[in-house]
């Protein structure tokens, strides 16, 4: 089964190392004239065929937008986010989202679930349940196929959402803070899950998050972006050996790494946090 | 280890055998005060003559024939709120326009008090059961009709993106996710309305005097018949009870797990 699908990917794909996601210049403001608030500010930055990138920064940087727009949600935009040649202006074929927010379908169990964009396209029921079981494998829920969302903890649910996205063999797999809601031990060992899925699958990933730990022990290349107005503030490469596990979080290169980029986060963190300050106390003032 | 045993307040016939003896209690209680001539025998029949007066109504009155004549008006008209309050629903979410107009006269429907208007319905449908269930459908449309829009308006947005992600048509969207999303929303809605179906059609029979078990009370009633009539009043909740635990039964089965 494995080998099947992943020669499947492999056919028909640039080779490793061809950016398959150009992000150029692209600007998002929402809202008219004088309440303008610019979200993304001329962003630019590749993705390459099998690589996996983080794009980190603080809350209300941006992030959501971005991945949105890449996503296909928002058709509005300036500049060009480019897959194959081809403008994003809608949802792509070839990127599959996970969302922040807890996603799996209530009414469905895990497997239906999972196989749920298989049964859209019409695939036959054994096939899709044959392909669906491959994924909630891959994720590590074996045994859980007939469960439903609500019998499942946080970390199981996203895991479902996962496998959902990595079931229509996406050439592109964006996910947007999927472990924020988790606590660390969690997000530890899911990261731990992330990097055998994206190893085994030569997956290439684009993960948004705000997490720095998470950003450097899952991946090859970091975007950090400053504080709003959204733009790039630097492009960080992680050489960090591959096949990771959630060990490398005690070496000494990972807190290398860890320190220097937190020195460029660590000025945007407190803007962010100081503008929120200052809201607040206008909010105050104003009643 | 010692076996450790469910305290005896968690265990599930506890509350029932609360419930049972509370109710026996409270018959005791009255029969004392009604005996002891605290209380007026004229207005509350003896506990003891209700319960006597099961087997008078069941066997002398047809109640059995009743209960059939009220159930199959309140499934027509439960059925009817069904079948044309969800499309109507529906209908609302989708066009903007629909929903501008109608959404406020449907709430006003909930809040009127329609039987008031029976005699317009006698004259409309005719005295018989056609009446009974028209207004019965009156009562129990609007709960429906609200509670499915209010189901698909609260279809959380990120199922919808999940949707969008994966370039689902308009159908797909409905039937995929929205539909199912408000079916939780749907079936409150329903049994609501089945509620009032239940209401109106025993309160109707009772005013119009005819039909079934709401004309037996009726009936009961104008004959001074005390112990009947409250074992008829009696009766319809414990049909009405039998009703809603099947109706939860069946929403159970529909909707595992959620
Ligand atoms: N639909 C929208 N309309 C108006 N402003 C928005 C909208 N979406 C996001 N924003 C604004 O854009 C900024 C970035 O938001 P977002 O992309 O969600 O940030 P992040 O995901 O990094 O926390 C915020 O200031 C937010 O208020
Ligand atoms: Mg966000």
């Amino acid at each position: 089964m494995t080998s099947v699908e992943t020669k499947s990917r492999a056919a028909g794909k640039p080779e490793t190392g061809q950016p398959v996601l150009i992000i150029d210049d692209v600007v998002k403001t929402f809202g008219d004239a004088e309440e303008a608030v610019t979200a993304v500010d001329h962003v630019s930055f590749n993705v390459k065929q099998g690589e996996f990138v983080a794009v980190i920064g603080p809350s209300g940087c941006g992030k959501s937008t971005l991945f949105n727009i890449i996503g296909g949600l928002l058709g509005e935009y300036d500049g060009n986010v480019m897959i194959d040649d081809e403008r994003i202006s809608g949802p792509h074929p070839a990127v599959g989202m996970v969302f922040q927010e807890e996603s799996t379908f209530p009414w469905r169990s895990v497997i239906d679930n999972v196989a749920f964009p298989l049964e859209l396209r019409g695939v036959a029921k054994s096939e899709r349940y044959d392909r669906a079981r491959h994924f909630i494998g891959l994720v590590g829920l074996d045994g859980f196929e007939k469960r439903f969302p609500s019998q499942l903890s946080g970390g199981m649910k996203q895991r479902v959402s996962i496998a959902r996205t990595l079931v229509s063999n996406p050439r592109i797999l964006l996910m947007d803070e999927p472990f924020a809601a988790l606590d660390e031990q969690t997000r530890l060992l899911l990261g731990d899950k992330i990097t055998q899925i994206q190893q085994e699958l030569k997956q290439t990933t684009l993960l948004i998050t705000h997490n720095l730990t998470e950003a450097v022990q899952l991946s090859d290349r970091i975007v950090v972006m400053t504080y709003r107005p959204g733009k790039v503030k630097r492009i960080a490469d992680i050489n960090l050996q591959r096949p990771r596990t959630s060990d490398v979080v005690g070496s000494d290169a990972f807190g290398h790494y860890v320190a220097e980029i937190w020195n460029d986060l660590r000025e945007e963190a407190s803007r962010g946090m100081q503008e929120t300050e200052q809201v607040a106390r206008a909010d105050r003032r104003h009643g | 280890m010692a076996s450790r045993k469910t305290p005896l307040v968690a265990t599930s016939w506890f509350p029932l055998t609360v419930g049972a003896l509370t109710f026996v209690a409270i018959g005791v209680i009255f029969e004392i005060l009604l005996r002891t001539d605290v209380l007026n025998r004229y207005i509350i029949p003896l506990p003891s003559e209700v319960l006597l007066a099961f087997e008078r109504i069941v066997v002398e009155e047809g109640v059995l024939t009743r209960t059939g004549v009220s159930a199959f008006e309140v499934l027509t008209a439960g059925l009817a709120c069904v079948i044309v309050g969800v499309p109507l629903g529906v209908l609302l979410y989708r066009f903007d326009i629909v929903r501008r107009a109608l959404e406020d006269w449907i709430a006003a429907l909930a809040a009127a008090p329609i039987v008031l208007a029976f005699p317009l319905f006698l004259v409309l449908f005719g005295r018989g059961s056609t009446t009974v269930i028209v207004i019965a459908f009156a009562y129990g449309l609007a709960p429906v009709v609200l509670k499915t829009l209010e189901g698909l308006i609260e279809t959380r947005r990120v199922l919808i993106n999940v949707g969008k992600s994966l370039n689902m048509s308009q159908t797909q969207m409905f039937w995929k996710i929205l539909f199912p999303s408000a079916i939780p929303s749907i079936f409150t809605g329903i049994r609501l309305s089945w509620t009032f179906c239940v209401i109106a059609v025993i309160g109707v029979e009772f005013l119009v005097n005819l039909g079934g078990l709401g004309q037996l009370i009726n009936d009961l009633a104008e004959r001074y018949d005390m112990p009947g009539t409250y074992a008829g009043i009696g009766f319809v909740i414990l049909v009405s009870v039998i009703f809603f635990i099947i109706l939860e039964w069946i929403e159970k089965w529909l909707q595992p797990a959620r």
